[in-house]
């Protein structure tokens, strides 16, 4: 224990602090950024004249005239008119005339029975609006009082392939705005000058900024197909303004850049595609840098979680516990335990929260794994640190196998909870996944209260005192050994919540602790043993330093550089990063 | 009394043992017939070729872990690139005969490389392969042995660099664009200087070679380890600042001992890689490496001989115990490193050395008749 005594427990108390509070208020107002974004369908449904008047040119007897109106309806491509060609289809649609006004064509819901008479509940024709009657009840309108409008084969034929494609424009008005936005992408493959007036009208309700940006982009596609080069121009100079990534196929065959391929016949239209396409080239620049840099933080931040407990456990303690990764596992499969047991005995809607529990059960879990081990095996090894090292492989073998054998060799699905799922559109092209920020938030708390623990804490002063001089702190009344079992079972429950949260982000499985375990340990090995601050930068840095090469070499080789950068960095500073002024033991 | 005893005994055991593995057990196999009890089948002397080619490493291992006190995690390497230098020589020497009929190895074909690549050709020379499978597993050791040494990394944190190092290397080695054949290592081996690989006659050369190559190792070990430098390695375990303040050179005698293991380790590859007909990267990664030094521990460290020992007994009962019940070998591997570490820190030659005067404290107990005060506590784990 000789060693660990000079390993001072350094974290530059105040501006360690400062940096990490800073973090976190950042990460705070992102979140509070997302929480702002405005609810969806503020449509208004009011039906336009135009339309209005051609609705009720279905009402007629001649069979030509009605398939006439059905098509041009039809071919609007408006996705409101969905719900009444669909009604069309199925002879639901009918006209009908309230007393004392003008016959108007109606969308019939399921018929009801009421007594011996039945009754149809009506929907606006455009809007799919229930129709109300006087006291702001839906309205049950005796079904003889009503007229189908029918629909022969001839018209069903004629409007079909309008329909398939209106099936596509009526995801705009979808809740979710990805899926309004993959409709506008496949709109604006589908080219038809029709859909621009119904992209506008959408495009003015939308409240979505990343969505209305995508309609603009489909808007402007659409229109650089058109035959006036003004309006080409145009489009194309609007692409480049809102950075449209999906138009860069379009845009680069427009200027010429595409071989086989001559270009826009309008040479102002080339030479401005050709702009646009630079444009585009250099945000896509941007954002795949912005994109690295969140990359390489989040894996800085799942690295940092791990070194965390390492940290204490290795850098406090000097015990090299190579069963830190299954203690992980471990945390990983109180997850999977907890959220089997919310899926058997809890109501779905509460399925969500079992996160929430899961990381407090993912701590004890391995805390009480990681107490145990410090009581039964470690305590008697202390200051024999290649002995811990065999010691507790034998012991991440046992536990892998334990693992093997109760939850099967198989990964194990760990479902993300919906709050989870999706991510943070930051700017066009950046999408910041809501898992991957959750667990750069995890570290940060994490961190924080590590620092706070061993700061501010009772607790926390015995470990540092312990670590620092063991005689004199057993001589002021603490009880080493409790400490020790302590420090290690905390140690061992960071663990665990590195595994809860590794869990969202990777496979649950008996080998999950063996793919981190050398990762976690160069943390700690460059970061410098004994400083909390070495780990969080170290994690940080080796994290960013490997998204950042992998693009260029891929994952392999740029492990590879990494550790050879390490090791070339432990040339000179062969104690890491932060190293405390001692004298070799 | 224990050292009378060794000394008297313990050089006609070695020479009794050594005459065992190199002439006894290929005679057996070789010159009696299938149904005596004293055969011993092809498949027996194969699996003990590969366990003596382990016991090869082990030597080399024990001498920079039992002898100067650095614990390498990452020894699987060296194995490896012996294995894959011996392993490219083989499969350059199937020849036209692989599947696609081609003068590439058939995973080069597979891969639709053209030519082979640069670093091949050499390998069409048997005296250039017993070269390099010496010498690169060396070169590279001794490489990375003057990075890490000379900023005097060492004890665990010489443990941590050289796992990352197993690591790394395993990744490299999955790769195929590395032309060794990617996952799937180097394999379909059918001839070795011209002779049928999987003849029976082949492999009990092989086998020979192997024993023999282990005795020269065990000698050249002994010789390391007795001279004036092995006394410095000692010194260097005990009390690196004293050497260091003595006025020796650590690092360079740790480079020393840390090449000669590689190299060991080298020739202990590649003369697995023809015994066991594949070589692939499962033989290089974390897990391997680390396994390699329970053999060393439960042997007994800093004994050489116990390293042998070690490395056929561990992989004796792995093979028997990876047959009979598979699930329960993680089990037992895992105990292994837990109660060797904590109740035999000597192992099985630190037992048997104890076993005399294991047997005189019995002795005298029984002649005290009734308990003794307190009881030896290091006898009471074992």
């Amino acid at each position: 224990m000789k060693q660990a005594g000079y390993m001072a427990l350094r974290l530059t108390p105040k501006s360690g602090l400062a940096r990490m509070m800073k973090a976190l208020s950042v990460l705070l107002l992102v979140f509070c950024i997302m929480g702002i974004q405005g609810t969806v369908d503020a449509r208004a449904a009011q039906t336009p004249s135009e339309i209005q008047a051609e609705i009720a040119k279905l009402n007629t007897k001649s069979r030509k005239k009605r398939t006439e109106a059905a098509v041009s309806l039809a071919k609007r491509g408006d996705p409101m008119l969905l719900s009444l060609l669909l009604a069309l289809r199925e002879g639901s649609l009918y006209a009908w005339k309230p007393a004392g006004g003008e016959a108007r064509v109606v969308i019939g819901g399921d018929a009801v029975k009421r007594g011996d008479k039945e009754f149809l509940p009506l929907f606006e024709a455009y809007s799919n609006a229930p129709l109300l009657d006087a006291l702001g009840k839906p309205l049950l309108v005796p079904i003889d009082q009503v007229k189908e409008i029918r629909a022969g084969r001839r018209i069903r034929r004629a409007i079909r392939p309008y329909v398939n494609r209106l099936k596509n424009s009526a995801q705009l008005l979808s809740p979710d705005p990805n899926i309004r936005r993959a409709a506008s992408t496949r709109m604006a493959r589908l080219g038809d000058p029709n859909l621009i007036s119904v992209l506008r009208k959408f495009l003015a309700a939308e409240p979505h900024w990343l969505t209305r940006i995508a309609f603009e982009e489909a808007i402007a596609l659409i229109e650089m197909k058109s035959v006036d080069a003004k309006v080409r121009l145009a489009a194309v100079r609007e692409l480049g303004e809102i950075n449209g990534l999906n138009a860069i196929g379009d845009l680069k065959t427009a200027a010429g850049l595409v071989a086989g391929n001559k270009g826009d016949t309008d040479p102002a239209v080339r030479a401005e595609a050709k702009a646009a396409v630079d444009e585009i080239e250099y945000y896509l620049g941007w954002t795949s840098f912005i994109d690295t840099i969140f990359r390489g933080a989040s894996l800085g931040s799942i690295f940092l979680l791990m070194a965390l407990g390492l940290a204490i456990v290795f850098g406090l303690m000097g015990v090299i516990n190579m069963a830190h990764g299954e203690l992980m596992m471990i945390g990983a499969y109180a997850t999977f335990v907890v959220q089997g047991l919310f899926i058997s005995y809890l109501p779905e809607n509460l399925f969500g929260f079992y996160f929430i529990l899961a990381l407090p059960a993912a701590f004890t879990a391995a805390g009480l794994v990681g107490y145990l081990m410090e009581i039964s095996v470690i305590r008697h090894l202390y200051g024999r640190p290649l002995e811990t090292l065999l010691t507790t492989w034998g012991i991440s073998l046992v536990l892998q196998q334990v693992v093997r054998q109760v939850f099967g060799a198989q990964n194990v699905d760990v479902k993300a909870p919906s709050w989870l799922s999706g991510g943070y559109h930051l700017i066009i092209g950046v999408q910041f996944p809501y898992n991957r920020l959750f667990i750069i938030v995890l570290a940060a708390v994490c961190v924080a209260g590590t620092y706070l623990f061993l700061f501010r804490t009772r607790a926390g002063m015995r470990i540092r005192a312990v670590t620092q001089n063991r005689e004199m702190s057993t001589c002021l009344g603490v009880s080493s050994r409790r400490v020790d079992a302590w420090t290690f079972a905390s140690g061992a429950g960071l663990a665990g919540l590195a595994g809860a949260a590794l869990s969202q982000v990777g496979n649950v499985g008996p080998d999950l602790g063996q793919n981190y375990i050398v990762d976690s340990f160069m943390v700690v090995v460059t970061g410098g043993v004994g400083k909390l601050m070495g780990a969080i930068v170290a994690g940080l840095g080796l994290g960013g330093m490997n998204k950042l090469l992998e693009p260029a070499m891929g994952a392999v080789f740029a492990k590879v550089v990494i550790l050879i950068m390490v090791i070339l960095f432990l040339q000179r500073r062969p104690e890491g990063l932060f190293a405390t002024r001692a004298r070799g033991a | 009394m224990t050292k009378r005893l060794e000394e008297k005994f313990g050089g006609a055991f070695l020479i009794a043992a050594a005459l065992f593995f190199v002439v006894i057990m290929p005679s057996l196999n070789a010159f009696t017939s299938p149904d005596s009890a004293l055969h011993i089948s092809g498949f027996t002397l194969n699996l003990f070729g590969k366990f003596l080619a382990y016991a090869i490493l082990a030597l080399g291992l024990d001498l920079v872990w039992g002898y100067t006190g650095i614990l390498s995690l990452g020894h699987g390497v060296f194995f490896g690139l012996g294995a894959y230098c011996m392993g490219m020589y083989l499969s350059l020497a199937i020849g036209a005969e692989g599947v696609y009929k081609s003068a590439l190895p058939d995973f080069l074909v597979w891969n639709q490389v053209k030519e082979l690549p640069l670093f091949w050709k050499p390998f069409y020379s048997f005296p250039f392969t017993l070269l390099a499978v010496v010498t690169v597993p060396a070169l590279f050791a001794a490489g990375f042995g003057y990075l890490t040494f000379r900023t005097r990394i060492r004890g665990v944190y010489f443990a941590i660099i050289t796992q990352a190092l197993a690591l790394s290397v395993w990744l490299v080695f999955n790769r195929n664009e590395m032309n060794l054949g990617g996952t799937n290592g180097l394999t379909g081996f059918k001839k070795i200087l011209g002779l049928e690989l999987n003849s029976a006659a082949t492999q009990r050369g092989l086998y020979i070679a192997t024993a023999i190559v282990l005795c020269g190792a065990y000698l050249l070990c002994r010789w390391i380890v007795s001279s004036r430098a092995g006394r410095i390695l000692l010194a260097i375990r005990d009390a690196e600042n004293r050497v260091l303040y003595s006025g020796y050179t650590p690092s360079n005698y740790k480079l020393f001992v840390f090449t000669v293991s590689a190299a060991l380790a080298g020739v202990a590859g590649a003369l697995y890689a023809p015994q066991v007909g594949i070589i692939t990267p499962g033989r290089i990664g974390v897990l391997p490496s680390i396994e390699m030094v329970i053999w060393v521990a439960v042997g007994g460290r800093g004994t050489l001989i116990g390293a042998i020992v070690g490395a056929i007994t561990v992989n004796w009962a792995r093979s028997y115990l990876t047959s009979s019940f598979p699930d329960y070998w993680l089990y037992f591997q895992g105990g292994m490193f837990i109660l060797v570490v904590h109740f035999m820190p000597d192992g099985i030659v630190g037992l048997v050395r104890r076993l005399p005067e294991f047997a005189k404290k019995l002795m005298s107990k029984r002649n005290r008749s009734g308990p003794s005060p307190s009881g030896d506590p290091s006898a009471a784990g074992d």
